[in-house]
């Protein structure tokens, strides 16, 4: 086995590592929050704001 | 659970309808540049070259040409349209306000498989570097598909954190990358006293002619795809009437040097016969100019180039599919943000599967000749849509962050671009041509017949817009 063979196992589980962090942290906020605050962006909100459009 | 709400005077992405958390309002014009020069400056790195393939060097310099006038049609008309339209979803929000939603439907979808496929063909092209290297260094044999699946999940995890890291390391890689050209070109340019460049005794006629040329086209768009996805930070940026076109425009003039450069370099270096064919090209060059350094900056720079561009196709694959499920165009599960990281987390977890199964079990140019032909719809959408936006909201209606010179002249130029590489691309894939569009009327119907019931009319048109002309 060289340090190939070893970096291909360690890109294996450093993939995994990532998937799992995401895959938890996924799981974690939608149990977490409710629907209405995770689904509660709306565009253009900054711009009702901000935004005039007046020339 | 917790009823989370962030609703404060100062805290971004909250507003008067009830908004408890949105995307963050981080990003300055340099992110915006880094996001469209870097999704983009891969297709310098590797893929042009296949123009010099089909029609010799002055026909893949043509194509560089008038590819790099449609782009700056395209650059030009978003950095007006967006700037006014300043919202996930690119060019998506606009057809959904300007066209309408049929349009917007078909765009939304030409954005997210146009960046998906990309990123898979990015994700391909790290292992097959990774490989290169093994290879190089007496390896052979080397498995590249973890390699593959770990660009697609650390880049994916990067994107999930938040925007302004995922865009600070696409800006500084892209840095990178963008200076490893300039260099090479200087290292072995005569005005500084190179003497490896053999341009006469290298350079040949037109091998097939004006056919040739218009066959270059299809591959002259990879020294500029991708331009366009600067307006899908158009949420995420502080200041979008200043940033977008600022960074939109500074990109397209960035790629239109690389382009130039890189064709100058390359084809100074290689016989057409060779350059044609070769799949990394400017590391090629950088070897064949006998610099160690240049060779291990230009390698550096071909994997730095190809991990921002998977990186920005990730950004925005998300953004838009993000948009169509926040406006139930798709299931609106898609349509959260993540309340600490504020990021569109559920759209780009989704996409991350479907970018795996395409980069594990597609080839290549199968991958890339998706991408390029829903790029190519969408360029075709932008000329109609700045047409009917000048018509519907005069200049004094709207203010515009940026207002396009010699309006319509650079939307028919645009059409007329599209139609010829439209042309080029069917002679040499037909059979995808018209399987992608048969595609496209397919998911129209479904759209029309049932998607679109679920859809709330009224509430997808945020834009403070006046009414427009003639309604």
């Amino acid at each position: 086995m060289d340090i190939w063979n070893i970096m291909e196992y360690a890109a294996w589980a450093l993939a995994a590592i990532f998937g799992l962090i995401i895959v938890a942290d996924w799981l974690r906020t939608d149990s977490t929050y409710s629907e209405d605050v995770l689904m509660s962006s709306r565009e253009g909100e900054l711009e009702a704001m901000t935004e005039e459009h007046k020339i | 659970m917790t009823d989370f709400d962030i609703t404060s005077g100062e805290a971004d992405g909250m507003g008067p309808r009830g908004a408890k958390v949105g995307l963050l309002r981080v990003l300055g014009p340099a992110h915006v540049w880094a996001l469209g020069v870097g999704i983009v400056l891969v297709g310098e790195y590797m893929g042009w070259n296949f123009a010099v393939g089909k029609g010799g060097a002055y026909a893949a310099l043509i194509a560089c040409w008038f590819a790099g006038l449609l782009y700056s049609c395209v650059a030009m008309i978003d950095s007006e349209v967006t700037s006014t339209v300043a919202a996930a979803g690119g060019q998506y929000t606009q057809a959904k306000h300007i066209v309408g939603p049929l349009m917007a439907f078909n765009v939304g979808l030409y954005l997210v498989f146009a960046y998906t496929m990309l990123e898979a063909a990015n994700a391909i092209t790290v292992g097959f570097l990774i490989d290169t290297v093994a290879v190089m260094s007496g390896h052979d044999g080397l498995d590249q598909r973890p390699f593959i699946v770990l660009a697609i999940m650390f880049l994916a995890w990067l994107n999930y954190r938040g925007v302004l890291a995922t865009l600070t390391f696409s800006l500084v890689i892209t840095a990178i990358a963008f200076s490893a050209i300039i260099i090479l070109f200087l290292a072995t340019s005569p005005i500084f006293g190179g003497d490896v460049l053999r341009h006469k005794e290298l350079i040949t006629d037109l091998p097939y002619g004006w056919l040739g040329i218009l066959a270059a086209m299809h591959f002259g768009l990879w020294y500029y795809l991708g331009i366009e996805g600067t307006t899908q930070a158009a949420e995420e940026v502080r200041s979008p009437a200043r940033a977008l076109p600022f960074g939109t425009l500074a990109g397209i003039m960035t790629l239109l040097i690389a382009a130039t450069l890189t064709w100058y370099v390359c084809v100074g270096l290689m016989p057409w016969e060779y350059l044609g064919q070769a799949g990394v090209p400017l590391f090629d060059a950088a070897r064949l100019s006998g610099s160690t350094f240049l060779m291990i900056l230009l390698g550096i720079g071909t994997l730095f180039a190809t991990l921002a561009s998977a990186n920005g196709c990730i950004n925005d694959a998300s953004r838009a599919w993000f948009a169509m499920g926040r406006d139930h165009y798709l299931p609106s599960w898609f349509g959260a943000v993540h309340p600490v990281y504020r990021t569109p987390y559920r759209s780009i977890i989704f996409l991350v599967p479907i970018a795996l199964i395409f980069a594990l079990g597609a080839p290549l140019d199968q991958v890339i000749t998706f991408s390029i032909l829903s790029g190519l719809l969408e360029y075709t959408f932008m000329p109609i849509n700045v047409i009917l936006f000048r018509k519907k909201w005069p200049l004094d209606t709207i203010k515009r962050g940026y207002e396009h010179p010699f309006h319509p002249l650079p939307a028919i130029v645009l059409l007329c671009l599209c139609g010829i590489a439209f042309f080029a691309v069917f002679l040499g894939y037909g059979t995808q041509l018209v399987a992608m569009i048969v595609f496209y009327v397919i998911v129209s119907l479904w759209f029309h017949f049932w998607r679109y019931r679920f859809v709330r009319r009224a509430e997808q048109f945020t834009m403070p817009w006046p009414r427009p002309q003639g309604y």
